[in-house]
């Protein structure tokens, strides 16, 4: 893309899963994993005859996404059909809101800016086709077909945003602001690897200061932050490479290729679908009532926003790692659960616990859950052993190193996960005891009296070095667990003396 | 002393089930006298697509069964009750006389048929139709055309006309029908039979394949207005599988059925009984009604309803929309037919070009175009605003009159062949019966005596939405005033004729 010529406007269609018990229409489970087509009925798998049912729980979720979102809520709202036929769509029409979604005109603070959030509306999913056999998955070259209808009517909310994002970074924050609060709200997983949260981006080109919106093209098939922001960088590019070129782009449908690392031609608007919108006549209005609102809106967990402003000033942490503890899934619940066992123990470590909990969460704990992919609740350390580590540092029991290398016990399930029996275990409390230590500092000055002559009558550099030397020392004595702090007192204390 | 076969086969369904209750007779030997009849006749009549004699057989030694361990019966005990094939049922092919559908077992029952079962109802077989209910005679089954009992050279009416058949051949004292635009009241009509279709909403779809969702309707055919309303009765009641389905409780219908038309305001629906073409004896019969009316007690007077010339037009463009989206999943992939191709799409097209019959593509393609984009507001959009109009005529005639008085179906049976070259023609039997559809009202067909052909006519009574008990209260009164005894006259049969 040729420097700042162009002004990129961008905006998302995140599909979010709702996670309710079972499926929009129907009684089946709403699961992920499970063997192809044992999570079906009449309903989700279209029989003639079949009927669908409106699953009150995933109208709830999405009120929630709505106050989360600060849209209006439509007293009444209507489902329709979007008719095209396709395999993994078992009645060949997929049951949807249109023109009157639940959610209306809403926005989602994304750093200093408010970006607007036109609608959410509910939807049904499809099922998923693989093709078997010569084309390698695709369905070019393939002997056949097959489909696993699990997922054909788990709940969709389809939130979709105005066109306000500005680069791929902004349409990136404004994704991971998002998913943490449809997590916080509890209404879905958010994992875009699996699938449960799905983004497409409609980007085009302006020049910069125009209030005119270029041509847009849609780009589907982004399975992740990173890719999101790949994608939306490269096509910016390309459309900015037609237009200087004196082209025109082309409103179509594009889809992201990860590996190859660019976008390629899906479908044009031109060959698109005619999709026969009609009121679906097998529901009723959804009329959400006044009281049912209110419940919702009662009912609302503290949204990661005012979470982070309140974790900012409650534990003295930096910006970055209340960002980090709000946007990542489960740790700022993880890390507020440590804390508290850390205050309910009612000893001096209460004082900068959140600083200290903060700070190994951000670090340690979280590299772990990058590694190892698991989510913060399935650790082997719970918010409980967290908290005892964080108080065996501040009774001095444990040395930073060592509580780091306790963590990292823990964390790989040493010791039930408890830092005290991982100590216990390992013989790694802290020794403060002064004479015992006073005893190592002897032994070790009287083993190297050449290096204590030479210390006493150095010059500052080496004075230095040797200092270090001799702590270097003493530490290994105490195979480390020697109280640092009284090391460095007894040592002063031994070489200006004897 | 044991009933003999046509001696069963003469009586009504509260017969037979007072009979099977008290012991004079089994469940068995009433469905035997009925399956007997079925294999001595229908080969003439040919209103059976499927004869189910062992589950029949079975289904009747359980009632038997239950009685002679002194359990309590089912209002329908032991009486047979025949099923249009649009019904799922679980142990028998369920077609809606469709090529597409040959052979398709669903896995489970419709609503309908579950209570019928539950009620003691022995399901005798499935009945031929229109397929997927669209037409007017039967002669757009897949498989084969239905005969008149009272003339095999005719039509019985349709899309019920296997039912329709069925009773009027004595087959069975009971059966079901759908009626989307008439095809319950006038197949009823042209065989001499009464046929209700019941308020939308009242008895559940669940299970009933589906023709126009927003028209659709299951009701009741049998030889007398209280088995109609016993009938009604066993199948009707909030569903919560049909989301459409009204939650309120049913006012009884049997209960108040002679309690006369004294008082009540009757009108005569005057563009109906001097619709175009309508034969000099049916407005006579209409005539005749209205002087039974008057001599019962009721105030009768003719209204006028000017927005039902446009019905007929409404109705062409609301069903088949509807239509062409609920037969989408008829495709190849999951269930019923499948042409092979090379992929997918020409897979689509060529079972659906194989599976339907000319009538079924004829409304799918005008379906498709009412819906699509840019003609969406000059067809549906305005057919919709012609549904409200017609709504609010009636609304306005039912403000005067407690129930109203029309002609069923403008002529009597026509002969096989006659209209089957002009889908107009065809469309126009329905002209009388659609405006209830419309409207989602309730209406029913008395038989009201023969033509000089010998073949009988139809009276429709109707009354808005809820009001089954005055609207079967006036068919009451009716059925006593014409006195209807008249029986098909089916060769080999020894039943009394009239």
């Amino acid at each position: 893309m040729s420097g700042e010529s162009w002004e990129m406007v961008i905006g998302l269609e995140v599909h979010c899963e709702l996670a309710t018990e079972t499926k929009l229409f129907c009684g089946c489970p709403n699961d992920f994993g499970a063997e192809p087509n044992t999570y079906v009925c009449p309903v989700c798998l279209g029989l003639p005859g079949s009927l669908p049912v409106l699953n009150e729980r995933a109208v709830e979720f999405a009120l929630r996404v709505g106050e989360a979102l600060h849209c209006d809520i439509a007293e009444e709202s209507i489902f329709h059909r979007k008719n095209y036929f396709y395999p993994d769509m078992p009645k060949n029409y997929q049951i949807s809101q249109y023109d009157e979604p639940v959610c209306g005109n809403g926005w989602l603070q994304v750093g200093e800016r408010r970006i607007g959030v036109e609608r959410a509306h509910l939807e049904e999913d499809t099922g998923k086709t693989a093709h078997v056999g010569g084309g390698g998955g695709r369905i070019h070259g393939a002997d056949h077909s097959l489909v696993d209808y699990n997922r054909a009517g788990v709940p969709l909310l389809e939130i979709v945003s105005k066109p306000d994002l500005g680069s791929p970074e902004e349409a990136r924050a404004y994704v991971t602001e998002l998913r943490s609060v449809l997590e916080a709200i509890g209404v879905s997983d958010v994992k875009m690897e699996e699938g449960s949260l799905r983004v497409d981006a409609n980007i085009s080109l302006r020049p910069p200061g125009s209030e005119k919106l270029g041509t847009r093209t849609e780009i589907k098939n982004m399975n992740s932050l990173r890719s999101l922001a790949r994608a939306l960088e490269y096509e910016a590019g390309r459309q900015a490479g037609v237009l200087e070129a004196g082209e025109a782009v082309f409103q179509e449908t594009r889809h992201w290729d990860e590996e190859a690392g660019r976008t390629h031609s899906l479908r044009s608007k031109e060959e698109s679908h005619d999709y026969r919108y009609f009121p679906e006549p097998d529901l009723v209005p959804l009329l959400p009532s006044d009281e049912w609102r209110e419940r919702v809106r009662a009912a609302m967990p503290e949204l990661p926003a005012a979470r982070k402003a309140r974790l900012l000033s409650a534990w003295g942490i930096s910006d970055v790692e209340a960002g980090v503890l709000v946007s990542t899934a489960g740790l700022a619940d993880y890390a507020e659960a440590a804390v508290a066992a850390v205050s309910a123990a009612g000893d001096g470590a209460a004082d900068g616990a959140g600083r200290a909990v903060a700070n190994w969460v951000t670090g340690d704990l979280l590299a772990h859950l990058n590694e190892t992919g698991a989510a913060p609740s399935a650790l082997s350390l719970s918010p409980a052993g967290l908290a005892e580590l964080v108080r065996l540092v501040a009774d001095g029991t444990l040395s930073r190193p060592l509580a780091k290398e306790v963590l990292g016990a823990a964390l790989a399930g040493e010791g039930g996960g408890s830092p005290a029996a991982i100590v216990a275990e390992r013989g790694l409390a802290q020794v403060s005891d002064e004479r015992e230590l006073a005893g190592v500092v002897r032994a070790v000055l009287d083993a190297h009296p050449a290096e204590v002559d030479r210390y006493r009558s150095g010059e500052d550099k080496d004075r230095k070095k040797l200092r270090g030397f001799f702590m270097g020392k003493v530490m290994a004595e105490t195979k480390g667990r020697g109280n640092p702090q009284v090391l460095n007192r007894l040592l002063d204390a031994t070489l200006a003396g004897s | 002393m044991t009933p003999t076969g046509d001696e069963l086969t003469g009586r009504s369904a509260a017969e037979l089930a007072a009979m099977v209750r008290h012991g004079d007779v089994s469940a068995v030997e009433v469905t035997d006298a009925h399956l007997q009849r079925i294999a001595a006749l229908d080969g003439d009549v040919r209103a059976f697509l499927c004869v189910a004699e062992g589950q029949a057989r079975a289904a009747a030694a359980e009632v038997d069964g239950a009685r002679g361990r002194g359990e309590a019966l089912g209002p329908l005990a032991g009486v047979p009750v025949a099923v249009k094939d649009m019904f799922c049922t679980k142990d028998l092919p369920t077609t809606c006389a469709s090529r597409i559908l040959e052979g398709w077992r669903p896995p489970y029952d419709s609503t309908v048929v579950a209570r019928l079962r539950a009620a003691g109802a022995v399901v005798i077989g499935k009945t031929n139709l229109d397929e997927f209910a669209m037409g007017s005679s039967t002669e757009n089954s897949g498989f084969f055309p239905t005969a008149n009992p009272w003339d095999l050279g005719r039509v019985p009416g349709g899309s019920s006309g296997g039912s329709a058949a069925a009773v009027a051949a004595r087959f069975a004292p009971l059966a079901l029908g759908t009626d989307t635009g008439g095809s319950i009241r006038q197949p009823a009509a042209l065989c001499g039979v009464v046929g209700l279709r019941p308020t939308y909403g009242r008895v559940s779809r669940y299970g009933i394949v589906a023709y126009a969702s927003s028209l659709d309707q299951a009701g009741p055919f049998a030889t007398t207005v209280a088995d109609t309303a016993l009938l009604l009765e066993a199948m009707w009641g909030h569903d919560p599988c049909d989301s459409t389905s009204i939650p309120s409780a049913p006012e009884p219908v049997l209960a108040s059925l002679e309690d006369g038309v004294a008082g009540l305001r009757i009108g005569v629906v005057e563009e109906l009984a001097d619709v175009d073409g309508i034969q000099p004896e049916v407005r006579a019969a209409v005539e005749s009604a209205r002087r039974l009316f008057e001599k019962a007690g009721a105030e009768v007077d003719t209204v006028s309803v000017p927005s039902v010339e446009y019905g007929l037009s409404a109705y062409y463009v609301i069903a088949p929309a509807e239509a062409s989206s609920n037969l989408a999943r008829y495709d190849g992939v999951r269930y019923g037919l499948r042409a092979p191709a090379s992929e997918v799409a020409a897979m689509n097209a060529a079972t659906r070009e194989a599976g339907f019959g000319a009538e079924v593509k004829r409304r799918i393609m005008l379906g498709t175009y009412a819906l699509s984009a840019g003609y969406y507001d000059a067809y549906y959009g305005q057919a919709q605003r012609v549904r409200t109009l017609i709504i609010r005529d009636f609304a306005r005639a039912y403000e005067r009159f407690d129930v109203l008085l029309a002609p069923t179906s403008p002529t009597t049976a026509f002969e096989l062949g006659a209209k089957t070259s002009d889908p107009l023609a065809m469309y126009l039997s329905d002209v009388c019966t659609i405006p209830t559809n419309l409207t989602g009202a309730c209406a029913v067909s008395v038989p009201a005596g023969l033509d000089g052909a010998g073949l009988p006519i139809g009276v429709q009574v109707l009354a808005p939405a809820l009001g089954e008990a005055v609207l079967l209260r006036a068919a009451r009164c009716l059925e006593a005033g014409f006195n209807f005894t008249g029986r098909p006259n089916l060769g080999r049969s020894t039943l009394g004729e009239a």
